[in-house]
């Protein structure tokens, strides 16, 4: 599986989305209906499934799909 | 107020207030995890108390105070009982003296028992409670918290700590179905108060508008109230139960 399509499994099982609506310029919060405790828990998740920390401030900057995609690639040195 | 199928975890469980929830909450119908910290014995006896009621019961020995303890005792008691839905925040400990004597250790051993213990429980099982949009934690709270106590600064910092902090998760978890509330014992016959000075037991009991100490049996019924799925639109509430003491 690619990290592409783990981190999309995450989104859509956290925030009870369809796969369709995850798109990569999708906000969580605008357009996913995701509240501030979603996004902890979508940070904790990704922490778990990629085994890294994400920083507070790191992921305060995380507020679309792509942008957390682009985010795990570039720690996991997958471009 | 029926508890069914819920895992209860109560902390400081062998003796006093905490003995008479555990009790209290496998009467209404949950399995309940027994923690204690030193009296190996009487939390094996509240758990043989609870088996009687066919309920399951496990023991459970952790600092409440260490979170590493906290976190590896909470992943056993759940891979035994299952995940935990009520989550009551009890253990507590005194080291009174007045102000001006008072050591640090003795700050901050009460801090670290009786306010961090509850941040410790809490963030052990508070992630598994998001995921299953069902949780009830209750925190044991004094009168002391509202009215203050010569000789108890540490305790009434840790007591009153516990509101807030109540408060403040409840908002966070409130969309969740996750419940934080707090329960604030007055007086209670039990061997904590039981150290206490006849002639100071004697000046608060003229305090008490119900003219006598309550039992840990009293407490109890608030606690499982408040666990229970008719209380699901209560949040960050403090509930006194003190004979009018304070109100």
């Amino acid at each position: 599986m690619s990290v592409e399509e783990k981190i999309i499994d995450i989104i859509v099982e956290k925030l009870g989305v369809s796969r369709e609506q995850v798109k990569p310029e999708a906000s969580f919060i605008d357009d996913l209906g995701a509240d501030s405790l979603d996004l902890v828990e979508l940070v904790m998740a990704m922490e778990e499934a990629f085994g890294m920390e994400i920083s507070d401030e790191e992921a305060e900057k995380l507020r679309t799909v792509k942008d957390v995609i682009d985010y795990v690639k570039s720690r996991t040195g997958e471009a | 107020m029926n508890l069914e199928n819920r895992i209860a975890l109560v902390t400081g469980a062998s003796r006093g207030i905490g003995r008479a929830i555990a009790i209290a909450l496998a009467k209404a119908g949950a399995d309940v995890v027994v923690n204690y910290s030193s009296s190996e014995e009487a939390a094996k006896e509240v758990a043989n108390e609870i088996e009687k009621l066919g309920r399951k019961a496990i023991t459970s020995k952790f600092d409440v105070a260490n979170a590493t303890e906290v976190s590896e005792a909470v992943k056993k008691a759940e891979e035994a009982l299952g995940p935990i839905d009520i989550l009551v925040n009890n253990a507590g400990i005194t080291r009174d003296t007045l102000f001006l004597r008072m050591k640090e250790e003795d700050w901050d051993r009460v801090l670290e028992v009786n306010l961090k213990g509850a941040f410790n429980c809490s963030k052990a099982v508070i992630q598994g409670m998001l995921k299953r949009r069902f949780g009830r934690i209750i925190n044991i709270s004094s009168v002391i918290a509202m009215t203050g106590n010569a000789g108890q600064t540490n305790y009434a910092a840790a007591k009153a700590g516990l509101i807030g902090f109540t408060k403040s998760l409840a908002r966070e978890v409130a969309t969740r179905g996750v419940t934080v509330n707090v329960v604030a014992p007055g007086y209670i016959e039990t061997d904590m108060t039981a150290k206490i000075p006849d002639k100071i037991k004697e000046a608060i009991l003229a305090q008490i508008p119900m003219g006598r100490v309550g039992k840990a049996e009293e407490v109890a019924p608030a606690v499982v109230f408040l666990a229970s799925p008719e209380a699901s639109y209560i949040t960050g509430t403090v509930l006194h139960v003190n004979g009018g003491l304070y109100m």
